[in-house]
């Protein structure tokens, strides 16, 4: 489970993200929905402990991420906006840094690659470098790299930016398998379609704040709109006149 | 700990799988310098030799009023090449190339010469010409025994004592060794070395910080349970091992060089051997930390590679800078000197080859600033990891 707690984050003059809550629970999709430049990276970024927020908490399991920052992120993956890989490794070598890194032993990485390179269909791939990987092919890595050390709880900021459409429709089944496994996936996007066919739970970012936290059904029945999209344009206008 | 080991061992073997880096680091670093430094020193050398063994030519003008000075001419081995010239012609033939020094006798030579009266001779020679310069030299040289030993028959003649003419006797004694004038040339070495240390770790120091922002990968590791320290020492361990690799490569090339390089020919001689090589590498030592958190350090505030390249290009010139200093007012090996990084290489490693001996303090004060100012550096680049800036 992961939870914020009143986030707030200033750069300078701007106000990135101003009390910012909201909980993603295990066994569900929990989608960070909102425009470019809403606050959703900071938000993640805050979660995932690269940056501190100027006020409020952030927990994952329980657990800090300020105090206890270890700890915390021992029981989180990460695939952030950027998710490159060392183009003179190979795929299984880019997994099995982040592994090592994590303090895993080298017999439990070399387990947990070949589970990993089964669920993802990498196994074609996984001993070749990366410097030539298709974006499916790279985002499966990067994705592997982020679970290598089991973490009950996921956080992707925009997974599916510049994918194909072959590649954004296996990452959707990966998460759902995630989702199975009882595991508490958090995303953002800015594509509805995305969150509208995945997340059991919404939060909706306008100006660093959230303006909705609901489950896409209840979100189109409560503003009385037929789609997601509809829905968010509703919450953000009325965000707007309020 | 662990961390640490894990970075290390990971950039080492990235690296290692970058042809075209290695390349830079392991092959065009380290002997660029020797090879280049072999090339030329061996020109001038030879240059040198051949010149001071070629017979001075001499273009003369009006050679049939001195015969005197003619036969004392050729019998010092000159090749007297008769021409007509006026001194406009002379002028114009020295500019354009045509003939290298020229030697006019003129006319009232002849009569001056028999009364007794300084005889006037016009030499023509371009000094900016660095070839046809030291003919002249040796030109004037003969031109001026010629005088002293007419005028000595002339006392002679007159009864007098030759020797008063000659009020003292100089004698020119050289006490450098053969070691130390070698030494001379070999101060650009100095250089190439440090260069080399600096090359072998370049391409790292920027993959390692800027390289790992521009392609994405920093976030996911920043985002680890990793301390950051662990990760910029690591980082460094790696670039330090390249240097340190470069390092011996570009010694034992200088090894090898210098063997091909006639520096007997000219009187001097070198102590490059293995030895020398494992001191000079044990006095480099302590630069390679400095040299590998500096460039880490400049190179993690840049956004690309491309930006770290050039700043970096910047950075590998501040070694040359104390090293300029230094012959510029030619300093000597003093401790004072020693607390300034690269200078103080710089100085015991010219010591070290002109066989001089060097203090056990001085090395140790050389190599105890640059680990601390490495350690700083250091330290100041992991404080920058640790800030949110980093992520860019």
């Amino acid at each position: 489970m992961i939870e914020a707690d009143g986030l707030s984050k200033r750069f300078g003059a701007v106000a990135a993200v101003e009390d910012v809550s909201f909980r993603a629970r295990d066994g569900e999709i929990t989608g960070l929905l909102g425009a470019n430049g809403a606050g959703k990276s900071t938000s993640l970024r805050m979660l995932y402990g690269v940056i501190a927020p100027d006020k409020g908490r952030a927990t994952v399991d329980g657990l800090d991420v300020r105090g206890e920052t270890s700890r915390a992120r021992a029981h989180l993956g990460v695939l952030p906006h950027a998710a490159g890989l060392y183009a003179n490794l190979s795929a299984r070598e880019n997994i099995a840094y982040f592994g090592a890194l994590q303090g895993l032993a080298p017999p439990l990485i070399d387990a947990r690659i070949e589970r990993l390179a089964a669920a993802l269909d990498m196994t074609r791939f996984l001993d070749r470098r990366a410097k030539g990987f298709s974006q499916g092919q790279r985002i499966k890595v990067a994705l592997a790299r982020a679970l290598v050390h089991d973490p009950r709880n996921l956080i992707l900021d925009e997974p599916t930016n510049g994918l194909d459409v072959m590649a954004i429709r296996q990452l959707r089944e990966m998460l759902l398998n995630l989702r199975s496994e009882g595991r508490c996936v958090l995303f953002s996007s800015h594509v509805m379609g995305e969150v509208a066919a995945l997340c059991d739970r919404v939060v909706i970012i306008g100006n660093g704040r959230v303006l909705a936290d609901d489950t896409p059904l209840a979100l189109r029945e409560r503003v009385g709109s037929a789609t997601l999209e509809q829905a968010f344009l509703q919450v953000l206008s009325l965000a707007e006149t309020a | 700990m662990g961390a640490l080991v894990i970075v290390f061992l990971k950039e080492f073997r990235e690296n290692l799988r970058d042809r075209r880096t290695l390349a830079a680091a392991l092959l065009f670093g380290p002997l660029f310098g020797p090879l280049m430094f072999g090339a030329v020193i061996s020109r001038m050398l030879e240059q040198n030799l051949v010149e001071s063994d070629r017979p001075l030519e001499l273009t003369i003008s009006g050679d049939a009023v001195a015969p005197g000075l003619v036969d004392y001419l050729r019998s010092h081995g000159v090749r007297l090449t008769p021409r007509t010239l006026t001194e406009a012609g002379a002028r114009a033939a020295v500019k354009s190339g045509a003939a290298g020094v020229v030697l006019i006798v003129p006319p009232e030579y002849a009569a001056r010469f028999a009364a007794g009266a300084p005889a006037p001779l016009w030499l023509f020679a371009d000094s900016a010409d660095s070839q046809t310069r030291k003919y002249a030299d040796r030109a004037r040289a003969l031109l001026g025994g010629y005088g002293s030993g007419i005028a000595q028959l002339r006392l002679q003649v007159r009864g007098v004592n030759p020797l008063v003419s000659v009020p003292v006797a100089l004698n020119d004694i050289d006490v450098a060794t053969p070691t130390g004038r070698a030494a001379g040339i070999l101060g650009f070495m100095t250089y190439f070395v440090l260069f080399a240390v600096l090359m072998g770790g370049l391409y790292l120091a920027i993959d390692s910080s800027a390289g790992e922002r521009e392609r994405g990968s920093l976030e996911a590791l920043l985002s680890l349970p990793v301390e950051r320290a662990a990760l910029v020492g690591g980082k460094l361990l790696a670039t330090c091992a390249y240097m340190a690799i470069s390092l011996a490569i570009s010694l034992s090339a200088f090894v090898v060089v210098l063997r091909f390089v006639p520096l007997d020919k000219i009187g001097m001689s070198t102590n490059m051997g293995a030895a020398t090589a494992l001191s000079l590498f044990a006095i480099c030592l302590p630069f390679v930390p400095l040299g590998a958190a500096l460039m880490t350090f400049v190179a993690s505030f840049t956004r690309s590679y491309r930006e770290a390249q050039t700043y970096l290009t910047t950075v590998l010139l501040i070694p040359t800078l104390p090293i300029a200093f230094a012959s510029i007012y030619s300093l000597k090996t003093k401790s004072s000197l020693m607390l300034i990084p690269s200078l103080s290489q710089h100085l015991l490693m010219t010591s070290v080859l002109k066989g001089e001996s060097i203090a056990v303090r001085d090395v140790c004060v050389s190599a105890a600033s640059s680990l601390a100012l490495a350690l700083l550096l250091a330290a100041l680049t992991a404080r920058h990891w640790r800030r949110e800036t980093m992520l860019g």
